[in-house]
């Protein structure tokens, strides 16, 4: 994840609407002030330190920030848009101090303290930031927080959805544990950044040409490797072997020819928008729109058409269904296609939550997927569906009481403490778990 | 092109700490997978238990090397029950998810800046290896010859290190051919047949989990012998290799796991040698040294796709004891 926007993503917004003038007011006042600062200091070094400070997304203008490591020191002040950078003659470890008493009343920081040991990467550049908080905790409106973690959970729930209903269809037409299905979320947020960035098409285009893309690699990928191997009767452990090697194999084939870097889609930083207490970018509303029409039409696809009643049939029972006339690989073939398509959509909605696009997005996400199939029952559609959207509300809203570097962990035990008490998840029935 | 170098390198990890600590995962695994049919996907997990109790029992609390040796142990039984006890009624795919999430969940908890005063955070633990090398008893100096020579210490590790593989290799070995060991194979053939003969199918899972566990757990000792401890090391792609390992070898053989890991880290180490000494002599324009060193790992993912196709028994198994659940 880029730091600098998860300090604002999570950076707790505490702040009644009241207030929310009264600070912007405050911000323009300090805004013309602030030209004088000297916000850049060491440029003549080819290594730098840089960072952003902000508080509830305002620039804090003025705040002290020392660097000291390597028998080098410097300090500097940030600028209007909160900004510093610091040169430093070589690479290495670097302790970057932040002066709490130069930050406006009633903002400290919040978490990780005011010194931050840093060590630059593989890049001349390293960003370092501080996450902020409110200093009086007392004064937090929780339900205020709740509502916007709530949001925010509905949106990660309904992307996560895309990816695990293809992950729930693969399984219950074929019976595979598909890991490579992060690979496959990766794919379409990549396809989406070589279209768009590289070549220059429009964001609307170049996102259409990715799914579409995701839906060939799935089928690619049935047509060569999965149906040979159905053909051969390979058991279902060896299948999930295979993919494990799949996925390992196309995640390093995407970091050989895209690099270890995360770049952004066109249109990632966009400002949030405040309702209230919810804040949300246009593109999360975009996203969770689209989601939303999207699993409406897939729910459609099954309940409604030829097609999607076969497919559930398979899903069902593959023998039965291939005795009552179905053409049993005919519907793994189009259940590859449609689960691969909406990994794609899925990945480029990620792409813009986490925000960024990087070789190894997708298997970020790959066990919150298997958790939220899981969790509504595995080879379940709409249990898929409810899973997704338990999980990515249970990852946002463990937010509020536990460090958000572990809102992954909490989501893990929910899936652990559930096989415990009804293993066959939400939607699914007894009889599957044999 | 200096090919000697390119294959003393490689004749280096024939007999490394690391590829031991590979091989004894694998064989811990092996009893998982291999005899009992579990499918363990958080060995790496095990590894983490290990490598951390033992550096924490060290650094925090000052146990002698046996002390912290009994909590890595300790930690990964209760892990190992932690485990089973939800999923090991249930069909094998539900241990698989439930296993890979809790291996993340143990190195999420090793990385969160909570609790950094103990676990280091994501910068790890180091400074661990005083206690054990106060236990050398060779004195200063090289042994060994060309690629294998080493300074006292590395040496007193390898030797450490290969005895408690070739022990844990006798132990499984005579364990497998025990009551108990028939009873394990028995499950991973037919669960419901063993059940029908009275034997408690859960209890005999658990062990076995526990066991492999345990195994797994010194090998996360010794991958953290000649290293620091960092949780990024023990990343479900660590289980994944340890996997590759396994198949390649035969996952339900004794000597599988560990010719397995010498045959994998020589080849592997023999490639990254050659592949970067001829990006460096401009074989390879289309390359940089760093795509150079991913190429092992897309290498690493293709292998383990043709060995489960091509040959599932791997090289010393045998293909009537097909050591795959249904």
């Amino acid at each position: 994840m880029q730091p600098t926007h998860t300090a604002q993503r999570y950076i707790p917004r505490m702040l009644a609407i009241l207030f929310v003038t009264l600070l912007a007011a405050f911000t323009m006042a300090t805004f013309s002030v602030s030209s004088a600062h000297a916000d850049e200091v060491g440029t003549e070094y080819d290594f730098t330190l840089s960072g952003n400070v902000k508080f509830n997304g305002e620039a804090l203008d003025g705040v002290a920030i020392a660097v000291d490591g390597n028998g080098y020191t410097a300090d500097t002040v940030t600028d209007a848009e909160g900004k510093w950078a610091i040169g430093v003659p070589e690479k290495g470890t670097y302790e970057v101090t932040l002066d709490e008493e130069t930050l406006p009343k009633g903002v400290v920081v919040a978490k990780g303290g005011n010194v931050i040991d840093t060590e630059f990467g593989l890049t001349d550049r390293k960003s370092v930031n501080f996450f902020l908080g409110e200093g009086t905790r007392n004064t937090v409106s929780f339900f205020d927080q709740f509502v916007n973690r709530f949001v925010n959970g509905l949106n990660f729930g309904l992307l996560l959805a895309l990816a695990a209903i293809g992950v729930s269809l693969i399984f219950g037409t074929t019976g595979l544990s598909n890991f490579a299905h992060a690979e496959m979320i990766t794919f379409g947020a990549l396809m989406t950044l070589v279209f768009s960035v590289n070549l220059g098409l429009p964001i609307w285009l170049a996102i259409l040409i990715a799914i579409a893309l995701s839906g060939m690699l799935g089928y690619g990928l049935d047509a060569v490797l999965w149906k040979p191997l159905r053909r051969k009767g390979v058991a279902v452990i060896p299948l999930m072997i295979v993919s494990i090697g799949l996925s390992l194999a196309l995640r390093y084939l995407y970091q050989y020819f895209f690099g270890g870097s995360t770049s952004q889609l066109p249109g990632a930083g966009m400002t949030d928008i405040k309702f209230g207490p919810i804040s949300l970018s246009p593109i999360d509303m975009a996203s969770m729109g689209i989601s939303v029409v999207v699993l409406l039409g897939v729910a459609y696809f099954l309940l409604r058409t030829r097609i999607g009643k076969a497919t559930r049939a398979v899903s069902d029972n593959p023998s039965l269904a291939s005795a009552s006339g179905i053409d049993v690989d005919g519907v793994i073939r189009i259940v590859w296609v449609v689960g691969a398509a909406l990994a794609g959509l899925s990945g480029v909605l990620w792409a813009y939550f986490r925000p960024g696009v990087s070789w190894d997005m997708g298997f970020q996400m790959l066990l919150l997927v298997f958790a939220a199939v899981t969790l509504g029952g595995l080879g379940t559609a709409f249990g898929a569906l409810i899973g997704s959207i338990v999980v990515g509300l249970f990852v946002e809203l463990s937010t509020l009481w536990i460090p958000s570097d572990m809102k992954y962990v909490g989501a893990l035990v929910v899936l652990i403490l559930v096989l415990l008490f009804r293993p066959q998840g939400i939607l699914g029935r007894k009889e599957r778990i044999g | 092109m200096d090919w000697g170098a390119i294959f003393s390198n490689a004749a280096v990890e024939l007999i490394s700490p690391t590829t031991a600590a590979y091989a004894l995962a694998a064989l811990g695994l092996a009893v998982h997978f291999g005899y009992t049919g579990l499918l363990n996907f958080g060995q790496a997990g095990f590894m983490a238990l290990g490598a951390y109790g033992y550096a924490i029992s060290i650094l925090t609390f000052g146990f002698p090397v046996w002390g912290a040796f009994l909590v890595g142990v300790g930690a990964s039984v209760v892990f190992a029950l932690i485990l089973g006890i939800p999923t090991l009624r249930l069909r094998a795919d539900y241990l698989a998810i439930v296993t890979i999430a809790a291996a993340e969940i143990v190195r999420l908890l090793f990385t969160t800046n909570t609790f950094a005063s103990v676990t280091g955070s994501a910068n790890g633990l180091s400074g661990y290896k005083n206690e054990f090398a106060a236990l050398n008893p060779l004195a200063e100096g090289s042994y060994g010859f060309g690629p294998f020579e080493n300074n006292a210490y590395d040496t007193w590790l390898r030797i450490v290190a290969w005895s408690i593989v070739i022990l844990a290799a006798l132990l499984v070995w005579q364990v497998m051919r025990s009551p108990w060991g028939r009873v394990i194979k028995g499950i991973r053939e037919d669960e419901d047949a063993v059940r029908a003969l009275g034997k408690n199918v859960y209890a005999y899972k658990m062990q076995s989990l526990i066991f492999g566990g345990v195994l797994g757990t010194i090998a996360g000792m010794i991958f953290a012998l000649p290293r620091a401890v960092v949780p990024s090391n023990y990343q479900t792609t660590l289980t994944f290799f340890i996997y590759a390992i396994l198949l390649l070898g035969g996952a339900a053989t004794v000597l599988g796991p560990i010719i397995g890991s010498m045959i994998f880290w020589v080849l592997l180490s023999f490639f990254s040698g050659f592949v970067a000494r001829a990006v460096e002599a401009g074989w390879l324009p289309f390359m940089t040294a760093i795509q150079g060193g991913q190429l092992r790992f897309i290498l690493v993912g293709v292998a383990i796709m043709l060995i489960v196709i091509f040959r599932p028994q791997g090289i010393f198994g045998n293909k009537k004891e097909l050591a795959f659940v249904r």
